[in-house]
């Protein structure tokens, strides 16, 4: 007897009707806006701030470079001893003083550059107001030095290579950069679904036990098919939440973006900002341009299929750990000694992924984690962008399967002992006799 | 055939463990067997196994004469002592999933959920959460779960466990009327009144063995010790004791009866009958009361496990 779409519906409609759930399920996308609509805010207001900031240029030559924006009015004090300066820029309530020394020696002009302030000042601020000083200070240098200034702005010189593959595949750093973007959006996809996931199949085996309905569930149905139920029950229970909350935050996101007026696709991440940087080095039609072109090149098919098996293969592989773990134990506080091989090595591919894909997606120590059945997934999803052979992808989904059957088989053994124990704090040791039961 | 359950020489072990050791036992068709023995005698391993949720080292099990399959399931009903059900769940929506679960079809399970919670009295439970009932309103529901299948053979664990004494003879009537229409009853319990009322035979497991298992009524008879319960009323009461005292074992008896008699046990003899006591006391004094004393449930329970 086939009791498996029983379970699924069963574990399904009682994760999805859940209160929390559902709360959950409405309310994170709603906060997750709001909160990226309070940050956008308060930046905004952080930057609209006007501030006056004097300057007491003992040089004569340092001044000038510093021009009026829109947010910071630089008013030149001139002739006034240091004294009289502060205490002028005080009573006119500004922001601070700075105070640019003359050095004796005629071949370093400057001294030494101090700041006045009440509150100190942002990093920002200062950093800002450091290149301006030693950008004039260098020009001034090198025209001492004899150095005709036009020259050099005439000779810089902007490169961008033109990357293509032997096959004449043109590819390009806007590519690398998308590359990026999607294989990381997939592995660290992955990553979450299993932690959030994963857990909620746990605490779904816990209760289980804890009301003790098990046994009447297990005199029924094979405890595998139980298991089998709960995992896939609750991922498409999960992947219904994971839909809704894309749909609403898209929408949730317009809306507030055309409301408020703020355009929150600024708000940078580090990917967006290469990605900017990348842009500041072509004009933007060509950006477009190329965009498009990195986006067709993509190994799209590839891309969706290669997803669609490691996901599920990665995700069933810890989900059964996760399950055997729910099984083990009385309640959830137990639960953590037996997290800490779980999460390490998904918290390792997540750092290779990131640092090493990102560095050399054809390296050693990438192709090897992607091979490795339980960092294969994320690894994997991240590399697939740069385009990995397909015997590859076969070898290492090949021995994830072998792996995730071999999970299955473990985990079933000590969810079947692990079901009908109570009271017991099982460890590590005691585990491995229940495989022999 | 005449046995619905056989248990051939069945034997598991838990790592260094053993919980079972050749156990074999047989429970005929339309009986009650009682299942008894201490706690960790290993019972409810030999019932996990009936039920195919563990499997055993070595021996088997037949159903209705051939080896248990996994459809099997269906022809059995558990009740176990580890019980509850899905506390967010409704009532009516759980008892569906869990007959289904045996095999029934959606509209069986309504029909027949339809007929015991009329019968049963507890028709408006039907949407419920399971969380906002008491204990015993949820065993209720987890013994007509036990029964919807209508299975051959019922199992039951401490089944009247968390239940007021109406309660429990409500469900105790249930069980013999489910015996009556031709279910056999498996029923594993610590509380002996229950045994002596219900079952016809047992079998008792102590320390993973068995150590008794036979009619009840034979048993009995095994256990009897040849003892009787006597009231006498005598002139001379100290001295017809002593002389009675002398002549056999005696133990002191208590019952209620209207004269301050001589009240005692009397042991006789293996070969001795009941006929040669009373022509002893009959010309010594007046016999008011003479009752073969019949070992309880209880004594040869405690007798069988402490002599083990």
């Amino acid at each position: 007897m086939n009791h498996l779409p029983l379970i699924i519906k069963r574990e399904y409609l009682n994760k999805v009707r859940n209160k929390s759930f559902i709360v959950m399920t409405f309310l994170s996308p709603m906060i997750m806006i709001a909160l990226i609509a309070v940050v956008a805010y308060l930046s905004q207001m952080n930057n609209d701030k006007q501030r006056t900031i004097s300057i007491l240029d003992e040089t004569g030559v340092v001044a000038s470079e510093f021009e009026t924006s829109e947010f910071t009015t630089y008013s030149i004090i001139d002739n006034m001893p240091l004294k009289g300066a502060k205490e002028l820029v005080k009573a006119k309530n500004d922001f601070g003083l700075l105070f640019i020394k003359k050095s004796s020696d005629s071949m370093n002009v400057v001294e030494s550059v101090n700041f006045y302030s009440d509150d100190s000042p942002s990093l920002s601020i200062i950093s800002g107001l450091e290149r301006k000083i030693e950008k004039r200070l260098s020009d001034v240098k090198l025209q001492k030095a004899g150095v005709d200034i036009a020259q050099i702005l005439a000779s810089k010189t902007q490169v961008n290579i033109a990357q293509e593959t032997f096959e004449g595949e043109k590819t390009s750093k806007v590519d690398s950069y998308l590359k990026l973007a999607f294989g990381g959006a997939a592995g660290y996809l992955l990553f979450m679904f299993i932690i959030i996931y994963g857990n909620m199949i746990m605490r779904s085996v816990i209760e289980e036990k804890t009301s003790r309905i098990i046994e009447i569930i297990i005199s029924s149905v094979k405890p595998i098919q139980l298991m089998m139920g709960k995992i896939i029950g609750t991922s498409l229970a999960g992947v219904t939440q994971f839909v809704i909350w894309i749909i609403l935050g898209g929408v949730l996101l317009s809306v507030v973006s055309a409301i408020f007026g703020i355009d929150v696709m600024q708000m940078q991440t580090p990917q967006q900002e290469l990605i900017n940087q990348a842009m500041a080095n072509s004009d933007a039609q060509n950006m477009a341009q190329e965009l498009i072109t990195g986006f067709v090149n993509l190994p799209i098919l590839n891309l969706c299929v290669a997803f669609l098996f490691f996901f599920i293969g990665g995700y069933l592989l810890y989900s059964s750990l996760y399950a055997a773990i729910g099984a083990a134990v009385d309640n959830e506080t137990d639960t953590q000694q037996f997290m800490m091989p779980i999460i390490m090595p998904l918290v390792l591919a997540v750092y290779v992924g990131v640092f090493t894909v990102i560095e050399d997606p054809h390296g050693t120590v990438s192709t090897v984690f992607s091979f490795i059945p339980f960092t294969s997934p994320v690894v994997m999803l991240m590399r697939i962008p740069f385009g990995v052979p397909v015997w590859q992808q076969l070898l290492s989904f090949g021995i994830l399967l072998c792996t995730f059957i071999f999970t299955v088989w473990f985990a079933a053994k000590i969810y079947r002992v692990g079901i009908l124990m109570y009271g017991k704090k099982p460890t590590y040791k005691e585990l491995f006799k229940w495989l022999r039961y | 055939m005449n046995n619905l359950l056989v248990a051939n020489a069945v034997s598991k072990s838990f790592g260094d463990f053993k919980a079972l050791n050749d156990v074999s036992i047989e429970v005929s068709k339309g009986s009650i067997f009682g299942l008894l023995g201490p706690n960790g005698a290993g019972k409810t391993t030999l019932i996990r196994i009936i039920n195919q949720i563990t499997m055993p080292d070595s021996g088997e099990i037949l159903l209705d004469g051939s080896p248990l399959k996994p459809h099997n399931i269906r022809d059995i009903g558990y009740l176990p002592e580890e019980r509850g059900l899905y506390k967010t769940m409704r009532v009516g929506e759980q008892a569906i999933y869990l007959a289904q679960l045996k095999g029934l079809t959606k509209q069986e399970a309504k029909d027949r959920l339809k007929y015991w919670f009329d019968k049963l009295d507890i028709g408006d439970w039907w949407n419920k959460k399971v969380q906002e009932l008491s204990k015993g309103q949820a065993q209720k529901i987890q013994f007509i779960v036990t029964v919807l299948h209508r299975p051959k053979l019922l199992i039951f664990d401490e089944p009247f466990s968390g239940f007021d004494p109406i309660n429990a003879s409500l469900i105790k009537d249930e069980i013999l009327q489910l015996r009556d229409e031709g279910a056999t009853v498996i029923f594993s319990t610590h509380r002996m009144e229950s045994v002596e009322e219900l079952c016809d035979h047992i079998a008792l497991i102590h320390k993973s063995n068995k150590v008794l298992d036979g009619k009840l009524t034979d048993v009995k008879r095994q256990f009897k010790t040849n003892t009787f319960e006597v009231g006498l009323q005598s002139a001379h009461p100290e001295t017809l004791t002593q002389l009675i005292k002398e002549q056999f074992e005696v133990f002191p008896a208590t019952f209620k009866n209207l004269n301050d008699d001589i009240k005692m046990n009397i042991k006789l003899p293996q070969n001795a009958s009941s006929n040669d006591l009373l022509r002893f006391l009959t010309s010594k004094a007046e016999i008011h009361h003479f009752v073969e004393v019949i070992p309880s449930a209880n004594d040869i329970f405690i007798q069988t496990v402490k002599n083990n």
